[in-house]
Order: C-alpha cells, then structure tokens, then sequence
C-alpha cells in the first residue's frame, strides 16, 4: 500500500536524506500524507486571513458591521471547516497506527540479532557472527561502528549502562529512547549499503554532542569479510586473560625478586 | 546606602501620619497590584534579555563552530549545555509566565472587572517575592563550582539525579529548587487571579460579560494548580535523589527513570496551554478593538478553551512516544493529541472570522495581534507531523521540533507579549509609544523570527538532533548547505535581537516623552479604560464603575459611536 502511494507523494524527507531500511518509505508516506492535508488546511486559512486584512482594512466611508457570530448560521462559518478538520484527523490517525504497528509492535522473526549498549559517551555493539546467537564466544565487539548486511532482517536489543539515551538513525527513520534498566528491542531491514551517522537524540550529559557512531550496510561477501578480519568476543577474553595472567605473574616475580 | 537610610525614615513618617509613600513602600514592598504587575512584567523583561543573549551565544558557535564569540568568548560543550537548558528554562518560567500571566494578570484583572485591588494583595506581593528568589537562585547557579545545570529543561533523570552524571554537583540541584520556587510563587498568584474574578466584579458583570483575557487568565491559572502537583512532587523526589540519595530515579536500585517523564510532561503539557491561553486572551482584546468588530462567537472561544484545558491533561506521553511506554499506549495519546486541533482551530478561525466585515486599523498593537494569529497556525499546524506517532518515531527530538514549538512559544511570549505591551502601554503609562519605531521593531522582528525556524525545519526534517554543540562531527549533517542554513538562521536572530533595540528605547523615552493620553486612547469598551491613565492607587476612584453590556459591543447598528463602553448607561435609564 505504501509503495502505491509512494508514486502519488512529493517524496519530502527522501529529497533531503535516503532511505536505507524497508519502513522509511512509510514514514515518508506518511510525512507526505500529513504535509498535503495539512498544507492545504494552513494555506486555505492564511491565505482566507490575509484576505481578510485586505478587504477589510480601514477606508473613508466604511464602517465596520456588527456581528456577534451567535447564531445558528454565523456558527457554521466554524462549525462546519471544524467537522472537516475532524475527518482530516482520522485520516491522519489510520495510517500513523499502521505505520506505527509495523515499526514498534510487529517485530518480524529476525535473521541476525544485535545488541546495542549505550553509555556516557560511547555505543558498543555486539554482533551476533557466525552462530548468530548472541551472548555466545563468537561475537564480535565494535565501539562507534554498527556493520550489518544488506538486505536482512535484524532484531536490535538497547541497554543503557547509565543514563537515557536514544539510538537514532536518520536514514532508517529508526529512533528508540536506551533507558538504563531495561532491555528494549525492535527491528530493522537495511535495503540500502553504504555508510552513514548515528546520532545519541537524547541529553546524556556533557558530551553528548560527540555521542555519534558510523552504521556500515555491507553486502553478504563484504559483511562476512568483515566478521572474518574481526576478534571474536573469546579469543578477545582469551587474549585478556593471558594478559592478566602475565601481569600477575610479573607481580609476583618482583614480589619474590 | 543613602536610599536605605531614607527608606528607614520613609517608612517611620509612613506609620506615623500619611504621607507620600516611601520610594520603598511604593516600589518595591508594595501591595498595589499594577505595581506588582510591573514587577513582574520588568524581571521577566529582563530575563528575557538574559534567555535571548543565551541564544546568541548558542546559535554563533552552531553557525561558527569553535570560533571565538563575541561577548563571550569559546564555547565550551559544558557550556554550551548549560546555556540551551537555562535558555529554554527562562523563557517558559521567567518570561512567558511572569509577563504573560503574572504580569497581565496582575495589572489587568482588577482594571478589567471593575474592582480597586486584587482580594489577596500581600499574597499577591509574597508572590512577587518568591519569584523574584527563584529567579536569583537560577542565575546565582552560573556561579557555583560545576557551573549551571546542562541536562535539558526537561530534567530527564537519572542524568538529572546523580551529580556523577551531569558534572553539576550544585547547579543541577539550584536548577530545580528555581524551577520549585517559581512555581510556588505562580500557586500563589493563581489563587489570587481565580479569587478576585469570581468575587470581585463589578457590579452588573454577569459571567459573559467578563471581557476574554480575563477569562483565560482564570483557565489558565486553573490549570496550572490542577497539573503542577505531580511536577512538585516530582521535585522533590528529584531533589532527595541529588542530595539525600534515595533512588526514586534509579533503576539499579528499584526506582525508575521513566517515572519522571510521566511527571514532568502531565505538567509540562497542560504548562504549554497556560500560556498559550492568556496569549489568546490579549489578541482577542486588540483584535475586537482595532478591528472594531465583536468578537466572534465568545461562547464557542469559552467553551473551545475549557475544553482545550481538560483534553490537555490527556496528552502529555506524546512527548514519551519513543522513550519506552507501552507501545500500544501511542494509539490513545495520538488520538487525544490530534483532537486538540479542533478546539485550537475553533478558536483560531473564531479569531480569522472577527475580522470579517471590520474596519481594520493597523496599529502596531494590531500589527502583533495579527501576526500573532498567522504564525500560531503554522506553530499549531507542525504539531500534527510530531502528534502522530508514526512520524514522531523519526522526527522526535530533531531540529522540527525545535522550530513547532518556537513558533508555538515565540508568538505567544514574544508576539502576543508585545502586542499586551504596546496595546496597554497607554494604560500603564498615560502615555502612547511611538508607532513608527514600533512599527519598524515590528517588521524586523517578524522577518527575523521566520528567518530564524524556516530553515530549522527543514534541517529537522533532514535529520538533525537538537543539543549537539557542533554539527561538524556529523559527517551526514556537515555538509556545506546545511552549514548555510545555520548560519542563515544565525544572522536572523542577530537580526531580531538588533531590532529589540529600537523597543527598548520606545519603551524607555516613551515613559517620560510619549504623546499624553486620556482615558481612552483606542476608543475601547473594556473597564480598564474608564480608569484614569496611568491608574491611581484604588484604580477607579470612589466609586466603582457598574457594567450594562459584554465587552465587545463595537459598531453596534443605530449608535453613533463606534464603541459602546460596558460602563455607560443605556439610554432609557441615563434619561
């Protein structure tokens, strides 16, 4: 339904920033639904208003009538573009709730899962890699770097390590309020590669202006290259546990020496 | 010291036999409700010009990252923070309340129902008081180590909660004991408004006879009191989490951080209607008056505001649509939100219809009301984009926000205030401001302000977050096109701060040089207009004035005149 639409739509938001996951077009749909009944309500009264000013203003030999704008009919004047606003509204409501259903409520069985962690200042993502399972010794760690594959359906689950934050993506059309404390997942479909910002959209403290990350869409081939170049999160912890080790190690030998 | 010397004796000749009251007594400790109201309406003035060089400041390092701004020097992000929080936190507690409510309110009220004073006139100067401390200790947090509080007016927690977070270990909690006392003093004053309309009118004054600002000033102050209790609470819960260590706020220790959203909006909603209506109130005096018409369906306005004050406390998670409520919860909140339109319009297009076969006369007073009607619809239509949650979901917290509800706010403190100002000045002062100057303060104004959020639009609309203190960062949002934009919106509120100019100095010379006026300089029907200009203490005089007719009785059919004040007699009784 919204790919019909789309055909009849100005196309606002895809003018100013792409869309690079399968529901940005129903939100462009719907800004655009929105922008037509709207506008056509604003410019209809301001341009009635301005009018107004025009016939009305003061001349030689006009004087101004007396109406209270009481009865039955003068109320009409209101009443009935008020009745038209009423059905705009409900024009407005029904796609905002299918928009808003498939967006929020409906979460789709996911492909690839990710977990995003957000704190004072940074964003740590966990992928799935191979088994995509998360939680498991093969997933991959990035700080500021989100990669995902093109084309897949991904469930994403936000945390919060202290304060709010919000996981935005302009190109998704994709925002979710990190609330510390709870776990809040939704999903998204990239259907377009490339690179673009992440941006934290809620205060989080003094450098929440810096709080941005970079999302890299890759294809299939690309993605895996990537996962392969990659430390898993075991041989990470393997690494780190050799390291603790050496370290305790040379503590003792200067303990003894 | 000399001054407080001669305040001592002042006061002492004062008990002692009656003489002229002290420049103390009169000024400063006095219980006349227009000089209250002048307070007021000077400290929020004030702060005004505090809020506005706060966002020069802000806008220059938006527009010229990392420069050096003048007046001010770097901008630090810490800064920079504290100084959008305090900015927005000023121009909705300490300008668009204590002008638009408390100071119209307070010299209005009494003029426009005909009695000689407010009914509780020292609880009308503690709240003076009280406003006069919040908005000392909100500027004295700019001076304690940790600097001012930076989380946003909004005050999320647990940013807001733990000094750990937000690096103001004694801002953040001055922030919120302001925001308290302000509101404490507001409480005040809004029992005193609701009071004095319902018992002291003049006498003849039946309920619809009460001219509309006086109206939404009631609604408004009613309002306020039924949805600022959770917002106190709230800050309390707030203030024990900063300094005792409760965790109300904390969900490491079973509190939740989502539950001060709640507060914070179901004030913070019905907050935005409290000015908005007593805005709507001045614009429906000087329309009718300049226009020379009667207002258009004042039972419909009535009724449309009552009913856009109950339906605004049924909003308030439109603000939370994806901060973690149920998701389901947003069919219900859209719904609520999208219905406000019909009260709103009903009440904008009764303001459009007023005009309809008047003599319009283009004063600047009128010049603001207009203007006020025309950019309140656009500021009113925006909020349909962000009361659906579907958009919401991507326009939430971006620059599109930011420029709805400036042209919400800026009409209504900015606009509306000025058009009070110019309207009553005559009132206030006996004198008139000069109308050319007010009129070039008008267009410049105006062209600033629109060059100001048109641009912020549609930066929003293109993906930009609000309270990033620079955009470079971003590389989606540093391209050189959206970098013109900024700065363009820069230079016009460089525009608009310059063209305040010309006001204040209208303002000052006009006090002491305007044309003098008589009692009624726009040939208006509303009491305040039969007192003497500026009024004396006890406003009327001996005797009270008694009305016979609804305030908008302009061009009635068979009378000579124009205009038919409320106090004159009719004609069968005068013979």
């Amino acid at each position: 339904m919204f790919e019909f639409l789309d055909k009849f739509m100005p196309g606002i938001l895809e003018s100013l920033l792409p869309r690079a996951s399968s529901y940005a077009i129903e939100i462009d749909v719907l800004f655009d639904v929105i922008t037509i009944l709207v506008g056509f309500w604003f410019l209809l009264v301001l341009g009635y208003f301005f009018y107004l000013i025009f016939r009305y203003r003061q001349r030689d030999g006009h004087k101004a009538e007396y109406i209270s704008g009481e009865t039955h009919k003068q109320k009409q004047a209101i009443e009935i573009p008020h009745y038209l606003i009423l059905v705009c509204d409900v024009a407005i409501i029904i796609p905002t709730f299918l928009v808003w259903f498939n967006i929020k409520i409906d979460i789709p069985p996911p492909e690839e899962e990710v977990r995003i962690v957000a704190q004072q200042w940074a964003w740590t993502f966990y992928h799935a890699g191979e088994d995509k399972v998360l939680g498991t010794e093969d997933d991959i760690v990035s700080v500021n770097e989100l990669h995902i594959k093109n084309n897949t359906q991904y469930s994403y689950h936000l945390e919060s390590r202290d304060v709010m934050h919000s996981f935005s993506v302009p190109v998704f059309r994709l925002k979710q309020d990190a609330i510390p404390g709870r776990v809040i997942s939704g999903h998204f479909k990239p259907i377009l590669e490339g690179e673009w910002d992440i941006q934290c959209a809620e205060m989080c403290g003094v450098a929440h202006g810096i709080m941005g990350a970079r999302i890299f869409i890759k294809s299939e081939a690309e993605h895996n290259a990537w996962l392969a170049a990659n430390t898993p999160i075991s041989e990470g912890a393997g690494i780190l546990a050799a390291a603790k080790q050496n370290l305790s190690q040379e503590k003792k030998d200067q303990n003894n020496g | 010291m000399a001054e407080v010397a001669h305040a001592e004796v002042g006061h002492g000749e004062h008990h002692d036999d009656h003489h002229e009251p002290s420049f103390w007594s009169k000024y400063i400790f006095s219980t006349d409700h227009k000089i209250i109201g002048f307070q007021y309406m000077f400290t929020g003035m004030a702060m005004a010009l505090i809020g506005g060089y706060f966002a020069y400041v802000f806008r220059m390092q938006l527009a010229f990252p990392g420069s050096s701004i003048p007046f001010w020097g770097t901008l630090s992000p810490a800064a920079y923070n504290s100084l959008v929080t305090n900015h927005g936190t000023i121009m909705i507690f300490w300008v668009a309340m204590p002008v638009l409510i408390a100071a119209m309110g307070n010299f209005l009220i009494p003029l426009m129902i005909g009695c000689d004073d407010m009914v509780f006139p020292r609880i009308n100067r503690l709240s003076y008081q009280i406003f006069l401390l919040s908005a000392i200790v909100l500027l004295a947090s700019f001076f304690v180590p940790g600097g001012a509080f930076g989380g946003a007016w909004t005050s999320y927690a647990p940013l807001s909660a733990k000094a750990q977070y937000n690096s103001t270990p004694f801002g953040a909690p001055l922030w919120l004991i302001a925001v308290t006392l302000e509101i404490v003093a507001f409480l005040l004053g809004g029992i005193n408004f609701i009071t004095t309309t319902m018992n002291a009118r003049a006498k003849g004054m039946k309920i619809y006879d009460i001219p509309m600002m006086v109206w939404m000033i009631v609604i408004a102050s009613i309002l306020f009191m039924c949805s600022v209790g959770p917002l106190v609470a709230g800050a309390v819960m707030l203030l024990f989490d900063q300094t005792l260590g409760t965790a109300f706020f904390d969900a490491n220790a079973g509190g939740d951080p989502v539950l001060w959203q709640h507060l914070f909006w179901f004030f913070g909603h019905p907050e935005v209607y409290v000015v908005l209506l007593p805005a709507m109130g001045i614009v429906a005096e000087v329309t009718c008056t300049f226009a020379r018409k009667k207002l258009f369906a004042y039972k419909l306005i009535l009724y449309s505001s009552i009913g856009l004050g109950i339906l605004s406390f049924f909003v308030w998670a439109h603000h939370q649509f994806i901060s973690g409520v149920d998701p389901r919860a947003t069919y219900l909140f859209t719904t609520t939100t999208l219905l406000i339109s019909i009260p709103v319009a009903i009440i904008l297009f009764a303001f459009v219809a007023t005009l309809y076969g008047g003599s319009i006369r283009f004063t600047t007073a009128m010049l603001f009301a207009l203007a006020f009607t025309g950019e309140f619809l656009l500021g009113g239509v925006t909020g349909i984009w962000l009361g659906s949650s579907g958009t919401d979901i991507y326009l939430h917290d971006t620059y599109f926000v930011l420029a709805h509800f400036h042209y919400t706010f800026v009409p209504i403190a900015i606009i509306a205030t000025f058009a009070a100002i110019y309207y009553w000045f005559p009132k206030m002062f006996g004198r008139k401001m000069n109308e050319t100057w007010g009129k070039i303060h008008f267009w410049g104004t105006i062209i600033g302000f629109n060059g100001i959020f048109i641009p912020l639009f549609i930066l929003g609309a293109g993906g930009q977050h609000r309270r990033i203190y620079n955009f470079q960062n971003y590389p989606d949002l540093a391209g050189a096109d959206m970098q013109d934009m900024r700065v363009f919106a820069t230079l016009s509120l460089i525009v608009m701060l310059v063209f305040q100019i010309p006001f204040i100095v209208n303002f000052i010379v006009s006090i002491k040089r305007g044309e003098k006026v008589g009692k009624n300089p726009w040939k208006a029907n509303t009491l305040e207009w039969v007192a003497p200009s500026p009024p004396p203490h006890g406003n009327f005089g001996p005797v009270l004035p008694e009305v016979y007719r609804g305030p908008y009785e302009y061009s009635v059919e068979g009378r000579e005149k124009d205009y038919w004040p409320q106090n004159e007699k009719p004609e069968s009784e005068a013979t």
